[in-house]
């Protein structure tokens, strides 16, 4: 790894406590490290575990073995530090798209008019300039997620947790997303943990691409997936089609294996 | 205009024909004297003030009780829904008192409060807290997970989190159960002044229709009934407001 890890998981286990029926083993010795403005993908079948692991990162659940430390400290609740973006854009509805991005940044306590100010900026950023007033069920799934990630980003945490956040999009909004994420990505650099099912999704996305085994999750592999993202024929390059075959293979397996242990 | 001169023709039909039989004496004029003596004794008594003065007392009654009940009722549902240890000590007490007909209480608070303000102010605050309770209980419960984490990454406090998501979420059904409360608030004042006061509207209909000034008593019996019902409309476009969010 080229510079030091940001966020370190070290043998993390967790066990899944349902209000009725037994307890299942979400996640069993999870170690992995993230390096510093590193774009990193968590892949895997449904019910891997790897949106649990996310939510352990962000301290919305208790570590209870293992650790997780971000910047040398322990997970211990959530923070500002570390920003998330969820799968159904958990916009506050009671608040307009202005008022969403404000939230955080009152939160930080940013004199008014300065986060006016970072507001507008980042309303502009995901193109949302003429819809600062709407309130969410006046929008469409796109402009809701765009409004998700605009808010997480206007107060700036280093690092980006993302739970399947084009997975209720429809593919051709899927796609304008993956390129204006990795756009903004570009222009400020962040920690990324990228959640999703979505192989190509992935590969396209992330620097790294952690596949996740089947339920109890652990990690199965680690591959490398750095392309030149800009190159608008990417998704017909060779490297590329290659690389997502290899990787489709190792999911497909826990895919299988996780229909087996279902039935 | 037109629609709602439509939507109420009924009343206006109604008042007619009410009219018509007490003037023709087709029923006794003591169990319904005619509607434009009634209307005369309305005129008569906001003239004198009689109305008014005691209107004033049972609105300051209701409003204080009902504002009472909202801001307990709330704390107490929202508290019941996020810490489990108060739901666990309060759930079986709301379950009890429940389905106790407040009306019931009217003597007990009479014994606790005496004849004035208070013991009218405390039964509509009891009588009117629980749903609001239930209200805020049911609505905080069903806040999002999501939303909850949201503003925690954000930075907000748990105290600050529950203000700025778990309140917000709360709102309609919490809303919902203030308007119950509402339509209690003057249940509850009537019944209670009619039984012992010595001012407000239930006192005035209650002394009325002792001394037989029978229309004068159905002047206070419409007036209140007006007041509910404007009561709740206003209520209404208050809370079409509020929830404007979710069009």
């Amino acid at each position: 790894m080229a510079s030091a890890a940001q966020i370190v998981i070290d043998r993390v286990n967790h066990l899944y406590r349902p209000p009725r029926g037994r307890e299942v083993l979400a996640l069993d010795q999870v170690s992995f490290e993230v390096a510093n403005r590193e774009f990193v993908a968590l892949l895997g079948p449904s019910g891997c575990g790897k949106s649990t692991l996310l939510y352990l990162i962000g301290g919305f659940l208790p570590v209870e073995t293992g650790a997780i430390t971000v910047d040398g400290k322990k997970v211990t609740g959530p923070g500002p530090d570390r920003g998330i973006v969820f799968q159904h854009f958990a916009l506050f509805p009671w608040k307009t798209v202005r008022g969403n991005i404000l939230y955080g940044l009152e939160r930080q306590g940013m004199p008014k008019e300065q986060r006016e100010k970072r507001a507008m900026e980042y309303i502009e950023l995901v193109g949302l300039s003429g819809f600062e007033d709407s309130y969410p069920s006046q929008l469409s799934g796109g402009m809701k997620q765009r409004t998700a990630i605009a808010r997480t980003l206007a107060f700036d945490p280093n690092i980006l947790l993302m739970d399947e956040p084009f997975g209720a999009l429809d593919a051709q909004t899927r796609g304008l997303m993956q390129s204006e994420l990795l756009r903004i990505w570009q222009r400020t650099p962040k920690t990324v943990i990228f959640v999703t099912h979505d192989v190509q999704e992935a590969v396209y996305l992330a620097d790294r691409v952690a596949v996740m085994s089947a339920r109890p999750g652990r990690i199965k592999a680690v591959v490398g997936t750095k392309f030149e993202k800009n190159d608008p024929d990417i998704f017909k390059a060779k490297p590329f089609v290659e690389k997502v075959d290899e990787i489709w293979h190792l999911v497909r397996e826990e895919a299988i294996k996780a229909q087996g242990t279902r039935a | 205009m037109k629609r709602s001169l439509i939507r109420y023709l009924p009343l206006l039909l109604l008042a007619a024909g009410w009219e018509l039989v007490a003037r023709l004496e087709l029923v006794s004029s003591t169990a319904l004297p005619p509607l434009s003596d009634v209307i005369a004794a309305w005129v008569d008594m906001i003239k004198d003030g009689e109305l008014v003065t005691n209107g004033a007392s049972s609105l300051y009654r209701a409003a204080v009780g009902l504002a009472l009940s909202v801001i307990v009722g709330t704390l107490v549902g929202i508290s019941m829904a996020w810490w489990k240890p108060v739901n666990v000590l309060v759930a079986p007490l709301v379950e009890v008192f429940y389905p106790l007909p407040k009306s019931a209480l009217i003597p007990v608070t009479v014994i606790w409060l005496g004849f004035g303000d208070g013991s009218k102010i405390l039964l509509i605050f009891l009588g009117c807290m629980l749903p609001v309770t239930l209200g805020a209980f049911n609505g905080a419960r069903s806040s999002e997970q999501v939303l909850v984490w949201s503003a925690r990454s954000m930075g907000a406090s748990r105290l600050r989190m529950l203000w700025d998501v778990v309140l917000p979420s709360a709102m309609p059904e919490l809303l919902n159960g203030i308007r119950t409360a509402l339509a209690l608030a003057f249940i509850l004042l009537v019944s209670s002044e009619l039984i012992v006061a010595q001012k407000g509207f239930g006192y005035l209909i209650g002394f009325l229709g002792a001394n037989g000034t029978y229309d004068a008593m159905y002047a206070v019996v419409f007036t209140v009934a007006f007041l509910g019902f404007a009561a709740d409309r206003i209520y209404q476009m208050f809370v079409h407001r509020v929830l404007l969010w979710r069009q």
